[in-house]
C-alpha cells in the first residue's frame, strides 16, 4: 500500500508549505511515540489525569428488553466528558517531545477544543482554537470552559462558519505559525500522518473493551457499534477488534432529520469520494466537486468528510456502516437515561440507536458492544430544545 | 521549451519582469469577466492565471476566499469556465493557466479536464494542494496534452525538495514569497532574497514570485542579483477591481515600472 493511504483513501493533499511540518511529525511520530519515557508519561497523564481505564458497563435492563447482552464502553466518564482526551493529550505531549510551546486545534460542538485546552494547560503549552462562528453562538459554555482553561478562541466567519472552516482556518493558521506549534488534529482525518497518530491515541478504547469483554464475558464480543462523524472514537474502537473476524463492526452516520432532501452527515452512505482537507475520502459534494453542508442533531458528528480508514474498511466490507436519524438519537438518549441511569452524549445516542432500531439484526443472546464516546451534559440546550421542555 | 518559459524567457530577453495577473474566475461580475481579462491582455500581461472557485481553499487568504466564494454563488463552474475559454480562443496574447484546488479538476475527470484545456488554450495547471508526493497522476495526463503542472515552493522548502520538483516541472517555478496564504503585505519578508537564490540554484526554469505582492518597490528593493523573472498579483488586483478600478491601470503602474 502506498505510504499514507488506505487502499486508495487518505494521502496528503495539502499546500507545499505543509509539507515540512507534516514530515517532521511523521519523523517525530517515528522517533518519540516508541520510546518508554514517552510511553509512561502518556500511560501516567491518561491514567491520572484523564480518568483510565474506563469501565465497561453491563445493561441489564435493556438487555432484557432487547433479548441480547447489551454492553457500553464508559468513555462518558473521561475527563472533559468524552473519548477527545486521549488524543489531545497524546498530541499534547508530542509536541513538548518535539520542542513546540504551542498548540492550535479546529472545533466543532468544542468537545475537541475543551479537551486540547486542558491538555495544553496541563503541559504547559499554549492553545488556540478555531471555531467556526456558527458554532460558538451555539456553543456558548464550551467556549466559555475553553477560555477558562487559558484557551484563546478564534471564531471564524467564512464559509458555512462550522467546522469545515474551522478546520480551513488552522490549516491556514499552521502555515505561519509551524516553527513553534503543533497542529493538534482532531479526529481520525486530515492529511497524512494525522489519519495514523488520532488512532494511534485512539485505540486504547478498543484495546481496553477487548481485554474488560474478555475478562467479564470470557469471549470476544459479537458486534461493535460506534457512532461515526470524523471518526476518531469508532476507529479507535475497531482497530484492535478487525483482526478478529469472528466479530462484526458497525459503523454508525448521522441522518439529519431524515425528511426528504434534508441535509445530513453520511459521507460513507450517502457521498462520494474526492478530496477536502488533505485526503482523498467520502464527502459530500455537489455534481462540480464543491464541498456541500452537512447537518446532524449531533454537533460532533456534524461534518462532511470521514476519515479515510473508514472509507477504506467501508470499501472492503470489513466494517458496516449504517445511519440513524435525529429523532432516533433522541428516543435512544432517553431510553438510556431511563433505563440504565447514564445520560449518553447525542453522538453516542447515534450508535445506541441504530442497535434500539435495528434490534432484530442482532442475534439473540449474542453480545453486542456499543462505545459511549460521551456524555450529555454538553447537550441539555440542544435536547430540551428538540424535547419541546 | 514550454510557452509558459518562453513566454517569460521573452519578457526577461526584453529586458523586462514577466507580469502574470491572477484573477478567480467571474470576478467581479460574470458578465464582465471577460472584459478584465482583454484589458490585462492588451494591458501587456505576459501569463494570466484564471482562479477555479473551490467552496474551501486553504491556501488563500480572505480576498481570493471570498472572491471563490462569490464566484460560486453566481453559478461559476469549471464546465462553464472551459465553455468560456473555448469561446473566446485565440483572442489572447497573453498565454493562460487555471489555478484551482484538486477535487474540482477530479469530479470533472483529470482526462477530460486535460483534453478540454488543450482545446481551449489553456497552457498550465497550479493547484495549491498538490504537492509533489501527489501529483505524479495529474502531471502525466496534463503532460500527455501539452499542459505544465506549475511547482510551487515557498520560503521552507529545502533545496534538495526544490531538486525533486526540478526534476518533473516544466513551465516556470512559482516561489511563494511569504510562510501564509495568498494576500498582499506592505513588505516582503527578509528571507525571500534567499528563497530566490534556493529555487535559482535548485530550477533551470524561471523563476516567478507570488503571494504578498502588492507594488513594484517591493521587487526593486531586493538585490539586483537575486530579483524574479516574474511577479504574480492576484489579491491586491482583486481588491483594485472590486473597488472599481480598471486592469489596465492597475497593469501600468507595474509595466512603467518594470520597462
Amino acid at each position: 500500500m502506498k505510504k499514507g493511504y488506505f487502499g486508495e483513501f487518505g494521502g496528503c493533499f495539502v499546500p507545499e508549505l505543509l509539507m515540512p511540518p507534516l514530515m517532521e511529525l511523521e519523523q517525530a511520530m517515528a522517533d518519540i511515540l516508541p520510546s518508554e519515557a514517552f510511553q509512561s508519561e502518556l500511560h501516567g497523564l491518561l491514567k491520572h489525569f484523564a480518568g483510565r481505564a474506563t469501565p465497561l458497563t453491563f445493561c441489564p435492563a435493556l438487555s432484557r428488553e432487547l433479548g441480547f447482552e447489551l454492553w457500553l464502553k464508559r468513555e462518558d466518564l473521561l475527563h472533559t466528558g468524552a473519548h477527545k482526551i486521549n488524543n489531545t493529550l497524546g498530541q499534547a505531549l508530542l509536541a513538548k517531545y518535539m520542542g513546540k510551546s504551542a498548540l492550535i486545534a479546529e472545533t466543532g460542538a468544542g468537545q475537541h477544543g475543551v479537551a486540547t485546552a486542558a491538555a495544553a494547560a496541563r503541559l504547559g503549552l499554549r492553545c488556540t482554537v478555531y471555531m467556526g462562528a456558527e458554532d460558538v453562538e451555539r456553543q456558548s459554555a464550551n467556549v466559555r470552559r475553553m477560555k477558562l482553561l487559558g484557551a484563546e478562541v478564534h471564531p471564524i466567519e467564512s464559509g458555512s462558519r462550522t467546522l469545515k472552516d474551522a478546520i480551513n482556518a488552522a490549516l491556514r493558521a499552521w502555515i505561519s505559525e509551524q516553527h513553534d506549534t503543533h497542529y493538534c488534529f482532531g479526529t481520525a482525518a486530515g492529511p497524512y500522518p494525522f489519519p495514523d497518530l488520532v488512532r494511534e491515541f485512539q485505540s486504547v478504547i478498543g484495546r481496553e473493551a477487548r481485554a474488560q469483554m474478555l475478562e467479564h464475558t470470557g469471549a470476544f464480543p459479537d458486534y461493535v457499534v460506534a457512532a461515526v462523524g470524523g471518526g476518531s472514537n469508532a476507529i479507535g474502537m475497531f482497530v484492535p477488534f478487525v483482526p478478529d473476524t469472528g466479530v462484526k463492526l458497525i459503523g454508525v452516520e448521522a441522518g439529519g432529520t431524515g425528511r426528504p432532501g434534508c441535509l445530513h452527515s453520511a459521507a460513507i452512505n450517502l457521498g462520494r469520494p474526492g478530496v477536502l482537507h488533505g485526503e482523498y475520502t467520502m464527502l459530500l459534494q455537489d455534481e462540480h466537486g464543491q464541498i456541500q453542508p452537512s447537518s446532524s442533531i449531533s454537533a460532533g458528528l456534524d461534518y462532511p468528510g470521514v476519515g479515510p480508514e473508514h472509507a477504506f474498511l467501508h470499501s472492503t466490507g470489513r466494517v458496516k456502516y449504517g445511519i440513524a436519524f435525529d429523532h432516533e438519537a433522541l428516543a435512544a438518549f432517553q431510553k438510556l437515561c431511563r433505563s440504565e441511569g447514564i445520560l449518553p452524549a447525542l453522538e453516542s445516542s447515534h450508535a445506541l440507536a441504530y442497535v434500539l432500531e435495528h434490534r432484530g439484526e442482532f442475534e439473540p443472546n449474542s453480545r453486542v458492544l456499543v462505545n459511549l464516546s460521551g456524555r450529555g451534559d454538553k447537550d441539555m440546550d440542544i435536547i430540551g430544545r428538540a424535547l419541546g421542555d | 521549451m514550454h510557452i509558459l518559459e518562453e513566454r517569460i524567457r521573452a519578457a526577461k530577453a526584453g529586458g523586462r519582469l514577466a507580469l502574470i495577473p491572477f484573477v478567480t474566475a467571474g470576478f467581479p461580475s460574470r458578465e464582465s469577466f471577460w472584459g478584465i481579462i482583454r484589458e490585462l491582455d492588451e494591458a501587456g500581461a505576459d501569463i494570466i492565471e484564471i482562479g477555479v472557485p473551490f467552496s474551501d481553499p486553504v491556501a488563500d487568504g480572505p480576498v481570493v476566499e471570498a472572491a471563490s466564494l462569490r464566484a460560486l454563488e453566481s453559478g461559476v463552474t469549471l464546465r462553464g469556465i472551459m465553455e468560456e475559454l473555448r469561446a473566446h480562443k485565440g483572442e489572447l496574447k497573453a498565454a493562460l493557466v487555471l489555478m484551482g484546488y484538486m477535487n474540482p479538476f477530479l469530479q470533472y475527470g483529470l482526462e477530460r479536464f486535460a483534453e478540454e484545456a488543450a482545446l481551449a488554450g489553456v497552457h498550465g495547471v497550479i493547484v495549491p494542494d498538490l504537492p509533489l508526493d501527489e501529483a505524479g497522476e495529474m502531471r502525466r495526463i496534463l503532460h500527455e496534452r501539452g499542459l505544465a503542472l506549475i511547482a510551487l515552493v515557498g520560503p521552507n522548502t529545502p533545496e534538495e525538495r526544490m531538486r525533486l520538483y526540478a526534476e518533473v516541472s516544466e513551465g516556470y517555478v512559482y516561489v511563494v514569497s511569504v510562510m501564509g496564504t495568498t494576500g498582499e503585505r506592505g513588505k516582503l519578508p527578509p528571507e525571500v532574497p534567499q528563497v530566490l537564490e534556493r529555487a535559482r540554484k535548485a530550477f533551470a526554469l524561471p523563476v516567478a514570485l507570488g503571494f504578498g505582492l502588492k507594488r513594484p518597490e517591493q521587487l526593486e528593493a531586493l538585490p539586483p542579483d537575486c530579483r524574479p523573472d516574474a511577479a504574480v498579483f492576484g489579491s491586491s488586483l482583486l481588491r483594485y477591481l472590486d473597488a472599481g478600478g480598471r486592469a489596465g491601470d492597475f497593469m501600468a503602474q507595474w509595466t512603467r515600472r518594470t520597462a
